[in-house]
């Protein structure tokens, strides 16, 4: 899915020198990063090694402590960032689903849409209704959260995400809470997100997908890139000692 | 049937079994056994030895009792609704706003809501009521019209109560949701108000339902800022006829009203709670 060549093209996310620290323990050590329009960038490391964190600090749930954070050419590190705006842009899908219980599907596929993309309640429906049917759900539409299983609501999340029509996605260990059985229909609609071209950066623990679909898997740990690269290159012939003893840990 | 068909098993084995002691089982049916056999003769004695006219006469007198309605329907319970209404209401509004400024990220109106809270949940609640029903009128010259008095006197006290519940079902609700709702763009006031809020009250509704019953006898402290006939509540009425009648049968009556009231209340409470126990 890389696009091919064109050298002007500013990256969708560029991360410079980020620093993240909770009070006395340093989690980023000066982080560099970037994910290129229309690509799909995993990340895979040890627990505990700051994936969460880069990736929250990518649409500022997380307060970066230095560094700079560039989205399609726009720095939201900047005091006066609308950060509102900019996280209406980016979709995010969390390990723990976080799908609104006291909201039917429809209502939480259209209520940031109503509120925040300020759509008429008639287009609001429409695009809730073609996203669940993107991820095979539209007979879900009445249903509520607690009524679904783990990877039903998992694909409503991706679409509650989808409907504000982000120009970018980020999972963190979309999978993680899933039952094994649940675990495939979430990462094919993963996958059919990034055939049609979606830029997409993917905290996983599933290395067939970062394998299969991944544009480059960037391994980190202990808040720095240890080596990036295509997945053939880092899965499958990783040049560093840290990389292969995570490697042979997760498989 | 027969007794030839019921007796063997027992009588298999005459006194080869016998127990020395008693079994743990047949310990606890004699307990209970005593039990109930002093409950019975404490109720004969009772009914033997109480004055059972002079309790009738004055507990219970028919007549008397008759009098009191309509009004102790139309007037004295009508006002402690009403008192109680206007009391949670301000209670719940005021209170979401000092539970909303107990979480601010602004340390002044963490303290400023602290301070309040604290302050009115310490102080016994008839300080309150007489200062806003006395002590305000008689330093400042102005009487507020009585329902605004009402209103202030016991909400003031309820609303660091209910601020101290809605705070605790605010921050029940799971941290991912506020993430889940900025991070598709919503503000953080957007997020409380469609996301927060809403789960936060559904999650207190059984607190909130006991509050509002002990705010229906807390109406009962209203007397001390003085009444008129038409804006007397159960208990002044009842007390006002006590002292006229020399009977305590009002006392009674209004007793009735009020468990009439609150005892479906403390219902609801246990049916909600239920409900909220299963939609986990
Ligand atoms: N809000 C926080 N406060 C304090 N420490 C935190 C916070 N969030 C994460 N951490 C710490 O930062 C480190 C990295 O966490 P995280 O980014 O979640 O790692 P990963 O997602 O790779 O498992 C951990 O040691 C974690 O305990
Ligand atoms: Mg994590």
């Amino acid at each position: 899915m890389t696009t091919d060549g064109s050298q002007t093209q500013v990256p969708a996310i560029e991360v410079r020198d980020l620093r993240k620290s909770f009070g006395e323990l340093e989690v980023l050590k000066g982080f560099d990063f970037h994910v290129n329009e229309g690509e799909v960038v995993c990340v895979i490391g040890p627990s505990g090694s700051g994936k969460s964190t880069l990736l929250r600090c990518v649409n500022r749930l997380e307060e970066p402590t230095s560094g700079q954070i560039l989205i399609e050419g726009e720095d939201i590190t900047d005091v006066d960032a609308d950060v509102d705006a900019l996280r209406s842009r980016i979709g995010m899908v969390f390990q723990s689903f976080n799908l609104f219980p006291h909201l039917s599907v429809l209502r939480n596929l259209t209520i940031a849409q109503r509120r925040v993309r300020r759509r008429s309640k008639a287009e609001a429906h429409e695009v809730a209704r073609s996203n669940l049917e993107r991820v095979g759900l539209l007979d879900k539409i009445d249903a509520y959260p607690s009524h679904l299983s783990g990877g039903q609501q998992q694909r409503v999340a991706i679409a509650r995400a989808l409907s504000m029509d982000p120009d970018m996605m980020l999972f963190d260990e979309p999978t993680s809470a899933l039952d094994p059985e649940l675990v495939g229909e979430v990462l094919a609609v993963m996958r059919d997100l990034a055939t049609e071209g979606m830029t997409m950066m993917v905290v996983t623990h599933e290395m067939g997908f970062a394998q299969e679909v991944g544009d480059r898997v960037v391994f980190m740990d202990d808040g720095a890139v240890v080596e990036e690269g295509p997945p053939e290159q880092v899965l499958g012939d990783p040049q560093h000692e840290r990389t292969r003893r995570f490697l042979k840990m997760v498989r | 049937m027969s007794a030839s068909t019921a007796k063997p098993a027992s009588t298999a084995k005459p006194g080869a079994r016998r127990p020395r002691r008693l079994t743990k089982r047949q310990q606890q049916r004699l307990v209970r056994g005593v039990l109930y056999v002093v409950f019975v003769a404490g109720l004969v004695g009772l009914v033997l030895l109480a004055d059972w006219e002079t309790t009738r006469r004055n507990f219970f007198n028919v007549e008397l009792a008759r009098t009191m309605f309509p009004e102790v329907l139309t007037i004295a319970a009508r006002n402690t609704i009403l008192y109680t209404f206007l009391a949670f209401s301000f209670g719940l509004t005021f209170g979401l706003l000092l539970a909303l400024m107990r979480l601010s990220s602004i340390a002044p109106y963490r303290w400023l809501a602290t301070i309040y809270i604290e302050t009115f949940r310490g102080l016994p609640a008839l300080l309150t009521i007489f200062l806003v029903g006395i002590g305000i009128p008689i330093a400042f010259g102005t009487r507020w019209p009585t329902l605004v008095t009402i209103t202030l006197g016991l909400g003031i006290v309820a609303a660091a109560y209910m601020a101290e519940t809605i705070r605790a079902g605010i921050e029940g609700v799971p941290k991912g949701q506020m993430e889940a709702a900025r991070s598709l763009g919503m503000s953080y006031t957007r997020a409380m108000i469609s996301i927060i809020i809403p789960q936060g009250f559904r999650i207190i509704i059984p607190p909130l339902t006991n509050e509002l019953g002990l705010l229906i006898k807390d109406t009962s402290l209203l007397f001390v800022i003085g009444t008129t006939p038409a804006t007397k509540e159960l208990l002044k009425f009842g007390r006002d006829l006590l002292n006229i009648n020399a009977n305590a049968t009002p006392l009674i009556v209004v007793g009735v009203v009020y468990l009439m009231i609150t005892v479906p209340l403390t219902q609801l409470v246990r049916v909600l709670e239920r409900r909220n126990a299963r939609s986990r």
